[in-house]
């Protein structure tokens, strides 16, 4: 106690200046290395974090971030090296020890438990048992204060994403946290919800509590943080002031080489409508689902169309409907892929007609995470790439086909007969991207493209569908990244309460404007319907 | 009407052993574990119920030893798929199969042995009320055990924290490991507690319904709690009424031979698993409800990812 008052009075002087200049840190790393069979994640870690300051940890997939946030929140221990907290060497147990101390995560991967409601996810990872009625208060409280609305009483299931990862930074901001740790946050919110999130992040700094920052979104990094250490490899390679620098410096020091921009080639010429979508009304088949409401588009060969919007607005729907995947009662021909009507077709026979299709979620979705490369390859490309004769598998082409993937895209694997579930996620999203844009599609429709895709994959995804448009394809990217939007698209509609805004040219439309469309404001031209995406939200979950 | 009295009693011991051991299950595969070994623990708690009580003469310490036994059973049960990580429906089919021969092994020196059935807990007074009195006021001490058990339950799963903790590991393993639950140590109690249930129904059915022992005296009642669970769709209220009607279904199977009612009586034996595939179309349909109450990660192996 003694300490503490001393530390008080002396430290009124330099109150307002950065906190812990000379004092201890909040969180020391300290040699730390940790070894899994077959590779060393963690290769003499070191870096600290003062109390109030946003750090940023920047690294490829695979650069050992993960296993780092694992060993500060005593998932995992190291197997050397130390944590020091506030000065003094700690160990980290267990989670539990982690919440005991102050640090608090939130998930890339959701901890979260799908048939409880929001209030028992909180209470699960609430260290000290409360009552629920009390901690219901205080959850609204917090909420509320930090704009972040959510029904207590929904069941995790019926959440869209972005709520998902709501209900995990409520988690951590009900502990009263000295360290927040934020694992790739930003991906499912619109600019505006980022803007609030920052606002949020930089009131806990203020307050005193350090935050370490996860992000692929390097702008977002160069806007909120004060520091970053770069990791590749397992080592720390370097650490700047993101403030300072570029995102595509950092970029560059992330995956240790040159980066450069995706390349648009020329202004392209557009040739007919290869996938049109009239009218087209749906009613979701998920019990809180959004319903569709009147899609019209129209994707012209060459073209990369982008669809916008907050995660649950009605995307997942939309890729469904075009997919094939949903049961449809729409009329045939609210759909059209090169002038045939395929509403009322399965996946399959629009995947005759030539249409490929990447959906949002990799594992177990777009692929079969038991299953081998080759054999992924094989699920979806049987017909188009002559993978099958007489009933049977062609081994030899069906090999050479996911060998020819795994080339072509970079998948860095052991081969063809890895189990897809063995890759990272950005290995993987190459692997899938590459399996349907091999087969030569004339529409392909894909859905959040780069999702917790490090820069370097990110890159060579966004490359290889503007080189797909450039063959001709008609391209509908659904993305809630703005910066991807931004950097191959020439064309957006934005998506809100399952309608869908008019399309407009990339270079006519400003972020600020379809923020403003994924709130909910549709028709700028006219008759605005006013409604904020607080207001959109409140009225979802008085329906439910 | 002096029928109904009995009829009812029966009806109540008919269905005891079957909400024993499916109210230890429910607990079971709420943490994600699914065990097929019920009906093989259930023997071997019929037969160390049995074994104890005819060598020692305590009824009591019968029903510890049958406890013991079904925890034991469970506990090898556990150590394969959970420690070992064997596949969990190849375990448990083989702790059955292990069952019925350990316990007829141990049990042929037993054969015709008789020992007094288990005393009725009479309240003085009450349990001589016509009709409410034996039915509600006459049971022996597992019937009692067995409601309250379920109550208990239903209290622990819908309010307890533990129970909220229970249900986590059930539902999703990862998240509960990353918030840091000890998945394995929360299935290893849920796996030894629906053993332990188990065991006493079997001791149930060896010490009250029929105070003897015969070479797989359960009869199948160990699958019948089994689907009963499924039929609960996990839940204590539920699981209290499928018991009971399958218990019924059973006594009018007896019921109807005895009148002359010329049913084949494995028709009425195979009443309640046709119920329960009806059921479970019926419950199918709505997705909603399944996914609300069934454990998501049942049946699955749990291992911790660096």
């Amino acid at each position: 106690m003694g300490v503490a008052t001393v530390t008080s009075t002396t430290g009124e002087a330099g109150a307002n200046t950065v906190k812990g200049a000379g004092g201890p840190a909040q969180l020391e790393v300290r040699g730390v290395t940790k070894a899994f069979p077959g590779c060393l994640a963690n290769d003499d870690i070191s870096f600290r974090i003062e109390p109030g300051e946003i750090h940023a940890l920047l690294g490829e997939n695979g650069a050992g971030k993960s296993t780092l946030v694992k060993i500060i929140y005593g998932v995992l221990q190291a197997d050397e090296g130390e944590l020091i907290w506030e000065g003094k060497p700690v160990t980290i147990a267990s989670p539990h020890d982690a919440r005991e101390m102050g640090i608090g995560l939130v998930f890339q991967h959701f901890s979260l438990f799908e048939t409880m409601t929001v209030l028992e996810n909180i209470a699960l990872a609430m260290n000290d048992v409360r009552d629920m009625d009390a901690l219901r208060k205080q959850v609204l409280e917090v909420e509320k204060t930090y704009g972040l609305p959510l029904d207590p009483d929904r069941h995790v299931y019926t959440l869209s994403v972005g709520e998902r990862q709501r209900i995990e930074i409520v988690r951590c901001l009900l502990q009263n946290p000295k360290l927040l740790i934020l694992d790739e946050p930003t991906s499912v919110l619109t600019p505006q919800e980022v803007e609030k999130l920052f606002e949020t992040l930089r009131r806990l700094a203020d307050e005193g509590c350090a935050i370490l920052y996860i992000s692929h979104k390097l702008h977002e990094v160069k806007a909120l943080c004060q520091k970053a250490t770069v990791l590749r490899g397992g080592k720390v390679v370097g650490g700047c002031d993101p403030r300072e620098e570029t995102a595509k410096s950092m970029a560059e020091m992330m995956i240790g080489q040159k980066l450069t921009a995706p390349d648009r080639g020329k202004s392209r010429e557009f040739g007919d409508v290869r996938l049109a979508v009239s009218n087209l009304s749906l009613e979701s088949d998920e019990q809180f689902g959004t319903d569709l409401k009147g899609i019209n588009l129209e994707v012209r060969g060459g073209e990369i169309m982008g669809v916008a919007g907050v995660a649950g607005n009605g995307q997942n729907e939309l890729f469904r409907a075009l997919a094939g995947e949903t049961e449809q009662q729409a009329a045939p021909d609210s759909i059209k892929i090169d002038g045939k009507s395929v509403a009322h077709f399965g996946p399959r026979r629009r995947r005759r007609l030539g249409a490929t299709f990447v959906p949002e979620e990799r594992n177990g979705h777009g692929a079969v995470p038991d299953m081998s490369l080759s054999e992924n390859g094989f699920l979806t490309a049987f017909r188009r790439m002559a993978l099958s004769a007489r009933g049977l598998i062609r081994e030899v082409p069906t090999k050479s086909f996911a060998d020819n993937i795994i080339k072509t895209f970079d998948v860095r694997t052991t081969g063809s007969g890895a189990e897809a579930g063995s890759l990272s996620g950005g290995n993987l999203q190459k692997f899938i991207v590459g399996r349907e844009i091999l087969q030569d599609p004339g529409v392909l429709v894909i859905s959040q493209p780069t999702w917790g895709v490090d820069a370097g994959a990110a890159s060579a995804i966004h490359q290889a569908l503007l080189d797909l448009a450039a063959k001709g394809t008609a391209v509908l990217v659904i993305s809630q990244d703005l910066d991807e939007i931004y950097a191959i698209c020439d064309s957006v509609v934005v998506m809100a309460e399952g309608k869908m805004s008019k399309p407009r040219p990339m270079a006519d439309v400003s972020i600020e404007e379809i923020g403003l469309l994924m709130g909910g404001l549709h028709d700028l031209e006219g008759n605005a319907t006013p409604a904020n995406n607080t207001q959109v939200e409140g009225g979802r979950v008085g329906q439910a | 009407m002096e029928w109904i009295v009995p009829f009812i009693l029966t009806v109540i011991t008919a269905s005891t052993p079957l909400l024993l051991a499916a109210s230890g299950e429910l607990i079971t595969e709420k943490s994600g574990v699914l065990n097929l070994g019920v009906e093989g623990m259930m023997l071997v708690g019929a037969i160390a119920g049995f074994a104890v009580t005819a060598s020692s003469g305590s009824a009591s310490l019968g029903i510890l030893a049958a406890v013991a036994a079904g925890t034991l059973m469970s506990l090898i049960f556990a150590f394969l798929t959970l420690t070992l990580m064997a596949n969990q429906v190849a375990t448990g089919l083989a702790l059955t199969i292990f069952g019925v021969g350990f316990s007829a092994l141990v049990g042929s020196g037993f054969v015709g042995f008789a020992i007094d059935p288990l005393p009725a807990l009479s309240i003085p007074g009450i349990s001589a009320i016509p009709i409410i009195g034996p039915i509600l006021f006459g049971q022996d001490f597992l019937v009692y055990l067995s409601i309250a058990a379920v109550i208990g339950i239903a209290w622990f799963l819908s309010k307890s924290r533990a129970g909220l903790i229970l249900k986590a590991v059930g539902d999703s393993h990862h998240s509960a490991h990353a918030i840091g639950y000890s998945v394995i140590k929360i299935r290893y109690l849920a796996t030894m507690f629906g053993g332990a249930m188990a065991g006493l129904g079997g001791a149930y059915l060896s010490l009250s319904y029929t105070p003897m022992w015969a070479e797989n005296m359960t009869a199948g009642r160990g699958w019948i709690a089994l689907a009963l669970v499924v039929f609960a769709t996990w839940r204590p209220g539920r699981l209290v009424a499928g018991a009971y009607m399958f218990g019924l279904i059973s006594v009018m199977q007896l019921h109807a031979q005895g009148a002359g009612i010329h049913v084949p009586s494995q028709f009425m034996s195979m009443l309640p698993y046709l119920a329960t595939v009806i059921v479970l179309v019926i419950i199918s349909s709505d997705r909603a409800k399944i996914r609300l109450n069934a454990p998501a990660c049942i049946g699955q192996a749990f291992r911790a990812a660096q």
